[in-house]
């Protein structure tokens, strides 16, 4: 899957996650958590899994976490490549 | 036994995450009207991965999907078949045609994903004057396992004016009753959307008991409560049940025809209904016995 352009998916509510992708060279991941001191490693390594899912291989994440469990943050790291995949 | 089926929006994971917690029989997880249109891609991925992560602890899991003459829809169904939830909600049912065309396109589904053909049944939406018309055809068609009438749609179409009391919507609920249990179906009534209004909920339940639904949807867990008191037999209802199946098993090894209880006469209706609202007791593991 290719990334042509910047497309977000999430909202910044308690229990969801706003993940903002965007056209790169290789894979780069910036994580905000309240939680990342307990689970940032584990966000991180569900962003790399939906990434590797899809074929990801350059794009520029950036997660802003409010407490996501790990199905929704993964839905909405998958919606927002899907989104950025996109042609219009 | 499915008395309570409560509407949790698709796209909004607090609400996905608890909404098997309040009771509620059953759930609805809604990509329909509860998901803005630029945000059905994101719902239907998020119910997707929450359906097949949380194992929801209810006795029936729905999915309701967008109207078939939306582009939508197969996307929906393509990714939720494969989930094999209880029942698909398909919305606007308006006729036979609506159920053969997704009942095709459910096929080629079932077929591409290796779930076996035939096996995803249907509870359809019916909220249109013409979908009430045709309830009969619609609750007999293919994979069709239940019905459901959806009153604010279906007032807005008849331009009825909607009230607390429901009378706009009699004939619409005796009309669904009917072709359901014509058709050895079940049947849902539409939910209450007065959330702070609990007498009104319960009223309204009351009425749809009373009618011959099965149970009743709900758009708030405040009003899970109240419809499966009003959907459940009373432990006076249970305790009849239990005197009239008694007088009746008395008067048989008595060798007795015509049989009264309460100077009234029992006959084979009365019975069926004892033996019906027994058989619920059972179900919902009321203690008959003790009652």
């Amino acid at each position: 899957m290719n990334i042509i352009r910047t497309a977000a998916c999430g909202t910044l509510e308690s229990s969801d996650a706003l993940i903002t992708v965007a056209p790169g060279d290789g894979l780069q991941i910036s994580i905000q958590s309240v939680v990342l001191r307990q689970f940032g490693a584990q966000i991180e390594a569900s962003v790399r899994d939906v990434l590797r899912e899809l074929e990801v291989t350059g794009a520029i994440i950036t997660v802003e976490d409010r407490g996501a469990v790990d199905c929704v943050l993964r839905a909405r790291c998958e919606t927002a490549l899907r989104r950025a995949a996109k042609e219009e | 036994m499915l008395r309570s089926l409560l509407f949790v929006p698709g796209n909004s994971p607090a609400m996905l995450l608890n909404a098997d917690i309040h009771r509620a029989d059953g759930i609805i997880l809604d990509l329909e009207d509860a998901v803005a249109p630029d945000q059905k891609d994101a719902a239907r991925i998020l119910v997707r991965n929450a359906v097949r992560t949380l194992q929801y602890a209810v006795q029936a899991l729905i999915i309701r999907i967008n109207p078939l003459d939306t582009a939508f829809c197969r996307e929906d169904l393509e990714t939720i078949v494969p989930l094999r939830p209880a029942f698909i909600m398909p919305t606007k049912v308006a006729g036979e045609g609506d159920i053969r065309a997704l009942d095709q396109m459910l096929r080629e589904i079932e077929r591409k994903n290796g779930v076996e053909e035939g096996v995803t049944r249907l509870l359809a939406l019916i909220e249109t004057a013409c979908g009430i018309e045709n309830a009969y055809a619609i609750a007999r068609a293919p994979r069709v396992r239940a019905l459901m009438l959806g009153a604010e749609d279906y007032t807005a179409d008849l331009r009825a004016i909607r009230s607390r009391e429901s009378g706009e919507i009699a004939y619409a609920r005796s009309r669904i009753v009917n072709a359901a249990r014509a058709a050895g179906i079940d049947a849902f009534d539409t939910p209450f959307t007065d959330v702070n209004d609990v007498d009104g909920l319960l009223n309204d339940a009351q009425a749809a008991r009373a009618l011959g639904f099965s149970g009743k949807a709900a758009i708030s867990p405040r009003h899970i409560a109240g419809i499966n008191a009003a959907f459940s037999p009373t432990a006076a209802e249970v305790r009849y049940a239990r005197q009239v199946l008694d007088v009746i098993e008395e008067a048989q090894r008595l060798g007795r025809g015509a049989v009264s209880l309460r100077g009234k006469m029992i006959d084979k209706p009365i019975v069926e209904r004892a033996r019906q609202t027994l058989q619920m007791a059972h179900a919902l593991n009321m203690e008959v016995d003790e009652l």
